[in-house]
């Protein structure tokens, strides 16, 4: 254990150090990300129990609430990030915001489609003005607004900013999106699993939400390091630490 | 710094806002105008039943103020950014915030406050009676500074930059959701005989979180804006 303590954390978070990790870690958590959603969909598609009262339709529910709290859980560590870059002032802290915001989006957006899906045989409806809905659909709409504020100003440092303080204002909106069903006791049923109260649903319903949530987990993983990589390239191309010695002349004859 | 001088350069900077104001006085015109004319779009598009306009009434003059209050916000720094007036006020002895709501508070008089004097007028031409005309007064009166504060976030994240009058309408619409929701309910459940109060404190509850949070936003917006 001596030797994990004696490991200096803070050398990561320099971009030169970080790519070559993140290049390491990438396979590791892609081939988790496959393994853990095709166990994942195993479980919640065949070994599941059929509900006594949606049939076969609910089973979009392993989708569905994973990437329902993917989305919210990617808002605020994203936001994490940024409020970091902005208190430590530290440039690899607003690249990983960036790095995560689409994928959150992503998610948001599965949410909002896969909860549509199962809508329509359950609701009658592809779309209810709920308020977890309306506020799901907001999270999509800042997650948006973070993107386009940062692609719209050139200056990096103030698009890194700026886009941090918005990522900031709108975390408001994520404990909204939680309590929605508590606090308006709309359409959307309650929370699907909660830790104070015994489980209201089969043990292998569970397990399968739960093994898709640490696949969605592994995959955010996989492809914000990925998404990193690419940031870190595209920032620090004037650079010199990434490119062989051979190259490097080469882009300075061309 | 004592207290006195914080007030005294908190009214300075209303009083010079509203100077300004009272000199352009068609850009205060615009504004109210847009509004009546929002409103008055919807009688024609969705036809002139009084029951359904009735029912309608909460949200789409809700809608217009808070679309009003967009058109203005645009307006809020970049006058003040464009001459460099704004880089001289970063560096008065007063906090920034200070500043910001004295800005917000100016942008409310002007663009709010009218829109809120005016609400009874349209909400009569909708149909609203008595106890809901008020409510609507009242709500309008407790949620438009909160978007007055909230938008001047978004105006001062986006202020020089490219198609800034557009990607602020993206980045506020979102946050005044709640605002909208809250604002229509109380008129719609005043109006269904439930009662506004929980409405109504909410809004005030939002009105106090924006007042506190959302001057401090804009300041450290502002400041990344003219480093």
């Amino acid at each position: 254990m001596m030797g994990f303590a004696r490991i200096n954390w803070f050398k990561y978070s320099s971009p030169q150090a970080f790519y070559p990790l993140a290049g390491r870690l990438i396979p590791w958590c892609a081939a988790a990300a496959m393994l853990l959603i095709g166990a994942g969909l195993y479980l919640g598609f065949f070994v599941a129990p059929t509900d006594f009262q949606q049939g076969q339709s609910y089973r979009i529910i392993f989708v569905h609430v994973p990437a329902a709290w993917m989305s919210m859980f990617l808002y605020v560590v994203m936001a994490i990030w940024a409020g970091l870059g902005l208190g430590l002032n530290a440039r690899p802290s607003f690249m990983m915001a960036q790095a995560i915001a689409p994928t959150g989006a992503l998610f948001t957006f599965l949410a909002l489609v896969t909860g549509a899906m199962w809508g329509k045989p359950t609701w009658g409806a592809w779309w209810v003005w709920d308020a977890r809905l309306t506020s799901e659909l907001i999270l999509l709409f800042l997650y948006g607004g973070v993107m386009l504020l940062r692609t719209s100003i050139d200056d990096s440092r103030r698009a890194d900013r700026a886009s941090a303080v918005f990522a900031l204002v709108g975390v408001v909106n994520v404990p909204i999106i939680y309590f929605s069903v508590r606090w308006w006791n709309t359409l959307h049923q309650g929370a699907s699993v909660s830790m104070t109260a015994a489980p209201k649903m089969a043990a292998t319903m569970l397990m399968a939400m739960l093994v898709m949530t640490l696949g969605f987990w592994m995959y955010s993983l996989a492809v914000t390091l990925a998404r990193m990589r690419c940031v870190i390239l595209e920032r620090e191309r004037q650079a010199s630490w990434d490119t062989p010695p051979s190259q490097q002349d080469a882009l300075e004859v061309s | 710094m004592n207290q006195l001088g914080m007030f005294a350069a908190l009214c300075d900077i209303i009083r010079r806002d509203l100077l300004l104001a009272l000199r352009r006085r068609s850009d205060v015109l615009t504004t109210v105008l847009f509004f009546i004319l929002v409103g008055s779009l919807f009688p024609l598009g969705v036809g002139p039943e009084p029951a359904v306009l009735r029912t309608i009434a909460p949200g789409v003059l809700w809608v217009a103020a808070l679309l009003s209050c967009l058109l203005s916000l645009g307006r809020l720094f970049t006058a003040d950014y464009a001459d460099g007036v704004l880089e001289q006020m970063l560096l008065i002895p007063q906090p920034l915030s200070l500043l910001v709501i004295g800005k917000v508070t100016a942008h409310w008089l002007i663009s709010g406050l009218p829109v809120v004097l005016l609400s009874p007028l349209l909400g009569l031409q909708f149909g609203l009676t008595g106890e809901a005309l008020g409510v609507l007064t009242l709500s309008l009166l407790l949620g438009t500074p909160t978007l007055s504060f909230i938008g001047a976030i978004g105006a001062a994240l986006t202020l020089g930059v490219r198609g800034s009058s557009v990607l602020i309408a993206l980045l506020v619409l979102p946050l005044f959701i709640p605002v909208l929701i809250f604002g229509a309910g109380a008129v719609s459940s005043s109006a269904s005989g439930i009662g506004a109060g929980a409405h109504l404190s909410l809004l005030g509850a939002g009105l106090l979180l924006a007042l506190a949070l959302a001057p401090w936003a804009t300041a450290t917006s502002l400041r990344i804006a003219l480093e």
